[in-house]
């Protein structure tokens, strides 16, 4: 018995010289990398709650760096983040979300605006997000629950999206990219030009769309549309006429085995593709990036009736105050400052504010990614690995060729509970 | 005397309630009061983004939507139990079959309690790695240019490779049988080990078949540990929304994916009538198995 006890007390003891060499540690590198922030009494720590898409680790590394901000990722599936603000809302401090969940998020009293005069960069942020239309002037599809559409509210407290620009704005614009159908174009051995592609019979078990309802309807609504079935007035806010129509091309098409397999995760998407499971597929700019990093071809398609877009952005919790919210106006502002929307833009997403991502970037960088230009050096990952060799130009060419042909917008239906209850019905037939 | 024995009574009963006492009390908090706010809340209206607390039957409603208009034809929820059952009935029949051929073997053909404990470890080897990562093996595996297709295809057995390997109904019911013919080993192994081997001899010096044996002593002793198994193998199969989505290519409907589907559109009266209506059905089934055997008295 004793002898146990004596055992106890030396792992005790072991335990707290390791606990304490651990904090020294802590400490003394704290103490190197950061030495202006030690002074203050309290470590500035922001609890971000967001997708995997955005949680790049080199991003809090940086921000760690410039500004002493600590972030602390809380990752989760787009589903889960929204949620999470509703059921858990004092579980994090800034959060990273897409404009379409706003529609669920704001009348939940859950986010706080941010006040547009605190953004430095607010007046550069690209017009898609506060006009809809490119810098050039030229207007882009609204569909859906484009990211202007709600971007203000009325007030500080109000629950309604202004039509007009006030100072209340519901999520400060961080990131944003248009999809399409990736291809294996080794496979298909033919040109793809419409988004009729995916239902034609000649790819029967071999397609797939995203098993998110109310991305996977609209990419069905482009199908149809491009099919001259039907002309939708809204395809991001149907009837529920139009979700039975849509619903029902989409369930006849299963039945005859059209599809491979639903994705719902970005590694799946890759999976599917990469192993050849399927070789048509809606798809995000990244998962193609992935594939063809493995040797493997495959085409981010432009297609002729343009693209679905999404858009995401930073608010608040609402309890959020004080210290913390000057802390999170400052690493927005951060975000904004460019280093982060360079970052983004390597990866094939487009950022906010373009001049500051422009400066972060080399010329060459710039006309790939952004203008077109077919690439003068190799293309490299924000990690290093080359994801491009010199001469590649991107699929879809220019900002202004992918995001000025926008047909529509990740959105929330107002008939969206009957369209979940349509989507169950689908995946039953 | 008499009143020295209702003391003594007393105190015993005393003594099992605070035996019972914890368990009962753990069983409250986190079993029954969570139980019974689902049930609570299966009955609440909603909207797009909170529960509204006020009587509504929409989650019920709304989820035998169509089952009387759409006679002849099954609505969803029908369709999907349907659907449900059909996997459970074929994954609970075939994970019988193996475990109980694997118990059978284990209890009287390996000899050496030391041998039974490091076989019936090798059973667990399946549970070394994750539930996720054990269904994404099987892509490289059964995947159109997977290695049984490939195989097959260089040994000349088919010129094209077979599509209803995966993201199939095959690959579901192969997946989950994987999964949890050990949860039928187990306790099937656990009543056999338990039956007396001299009533085995008595039906060999009897003149009884293999076959009679197996029959009449070793299949009705290890009933308890059969029914068990099938609890086990049923419940988590009815509730299985993971396996089916993976290995079905989300396109297989199961009951635990609606709930899901709903769940994540934040509609979570309706997916609370759904897990209601889905305890209720397994229940059923659970009531109806242990009215073959009472587990309670063979334990």
């Amino acid at each position: 018995m004793s002898e146990t006890k004596t055992t106890t007390g030396v792992n005790r003891r072991t335990l707290l010289k390791g606990a304490a060499g651990a904090a020294g540690l802590a400490a003394g590198s704290g103490a190197i990398t950061g030495f202006p922030y030690v002074m203050s009494q309290e470590a500035k720590v922001l609890r971000y709650l967001g997708t995997a898409v955005n949680e790049g680790d080199d991003i809090a590394k940086k921000c760690l760096a410039d500004t002493g901000i600590k972030i602390e990722y809380i990752t989760a599936t787009t589903d889960d983040v929204t949620k999470r603000v509703i059921t858990q809302p004092n579980s994090f401090d800034v959060l990273d979300t897409e404009y379409f969940s706003l529609k669920k998020l704001v009348p939940s009293g859950n986010i706080l605006p941010l006040d547009a005069k605190k953004i430095k960069e607010f007046n550069n942020i690209t017009p898609v997000f506060t006009k809809g239309e490119l810098p050039n002037g030229k207007k882009i599809g609204g569909q859906g629950t484009a990211p202007w559409k709600v971007l203000y509210l009325e007030g500080a407290g109000s629950s309604k999206f202004a039509t007009s620009p006030t100072e209340f704005v519901t999520l400060i614009p961080t990131v944003y990219n248009a999809d399409t159908l990736g291809i294996r174009p080794d496979l298909i051995k033919r040109p793809i030009s419409s988004w009729a592609e995916l239902l034609n019979p000649e790819f029967k078990g071999k397609a797939s769309i995203l098993n998110i309802p109310s991305i996977g309807i609209m990419d069905a609504a482009m199908v149809v549309e491009a099919t001259g079935q039907y002309k939708y007035a809204d395809k991001g806010n149907m009837t529920r006429a139009e979700i039975d129509l849509t619903m029902k091309i989409l369930t006849e098409a299963k039945k005859s085995g059209q599809f491979r397999a639903f994705w719902k995760d970005f590694n799946e998407s890759v999976n599917l593709m990469a192993s050849g499971e399927t070789v048509i597929q809606s798809m995000w700019s990244p998962a193609v990036t992935k594939v063809r990093s493995q040797g493997i071809p495959c085409v981010f398609q432009p297609l002729k009736e343009g693209y679905r877009s999404w858009a995401s952005g930073f608010c608040v919790s609402k309890g959020v105050s004080g210290k913390k919210l000057e802390w999170a106006y400052e690493f927005v502002n951060w975000f904004l400052s460019g280093w982060a929307g360079a970052y983004l833009n390597r990866q094939g997403y487009y950022s906010a504010v373009l001049s500051t991502a422009k400066a972060n970037m080399s010329a060459d960088e710039w006309g790939y990614w952004m203008e077109g230009k077919a690439a003068e050096k190799d293309i490299k990952a924000p990690d290093g690995t080359t994801l491009e060799k010199a001469g590649a130009k991107r699929d879809g060419g220019s900002y202004d060729d992918r995001m000025g042909n926008v047909a529509c917008w990740n959105a929330v239906m107002d008939e969206n509970d009957y369209m979940v209850r349509k989507w169950n019905e689908f995946i039953a037939a | 005397m008499s009143i020295a024995r209702t003391l003594n009574d007393a105190r015993s009963e005393l003594v099992a309630w605070l035996q019972a006492g914890p368990m009962m009390l753990v069983f409250g908090l986190f079993f029954l009061l969570p139980l019974a706010l689902v049930i609570i809340v299966s009955f609440w209206d909603y909207n797009e983004y909170e529960i509204i607390p006020r009587f509504s039957a929409r989650g019920y409603t709304e989820t035998f939507e169509g089952c009387l208009t759409e006679l002849p034809n099954l609505c969803t929820i029908l369709k999907t139990y349907l659907k449900t059952l059909k996997l459970c009935f074929l994954v609970w029949a075939i994970t019988l079959t193996i475990g109980f051929t694997v118990a059978y073997f284990l209890a009287f053909h390996v000899r050496s309690t030391t041998w039974q404990i490091v076989l019936s470890l090798l059973c667990t080897i399946p549970f070394w790695t994750s539930n996720v990562i054990r269904m994404i093996a099987w892509i490289p595996l059964l995947g159109r240019n997977g290695l049984v297709n490939s195989g097959l295809q260089k040994a000349g057995v088919i010129d094209k490779p077979l599509e209803w390997l995966l993201f199939s109904e095959f690959a579901v019911v192969l997946a989950l049988v994987h999964l949890f013919t050990f949860f039928m080993v187990v306790p099937i192994f656990n009543s056999m080990i338990r039956i007396d081997k001299r009533l085995i001899e008595a039906a060999y010096d009897a003149g009884a078949t293999g076959w009679q044996t197996l029959r009449d002593i070793v299949i009705p002793l290890a009933k308890p540990g059969i029914v068990i198994g099938s609890i086990f193998v049923i419940t988590i199969v009815m509730g299985d929304f993971i396996t089916v989505g993976v290995m079905g290519g989300q396109q297989i409907a199961s009951a635990g994916k609606i709930i899901e589907v709903r769940l994540n559109a934040l509609h979570f009266p309706a997916a609370a009538a759904n897990a209601v209506i889905l305890l209720g059905f397994t229940f059923l089934i659970i009531a109806s198995l242990s009215r073959l055997v009472d587990v309670r008295k063979e334990l």
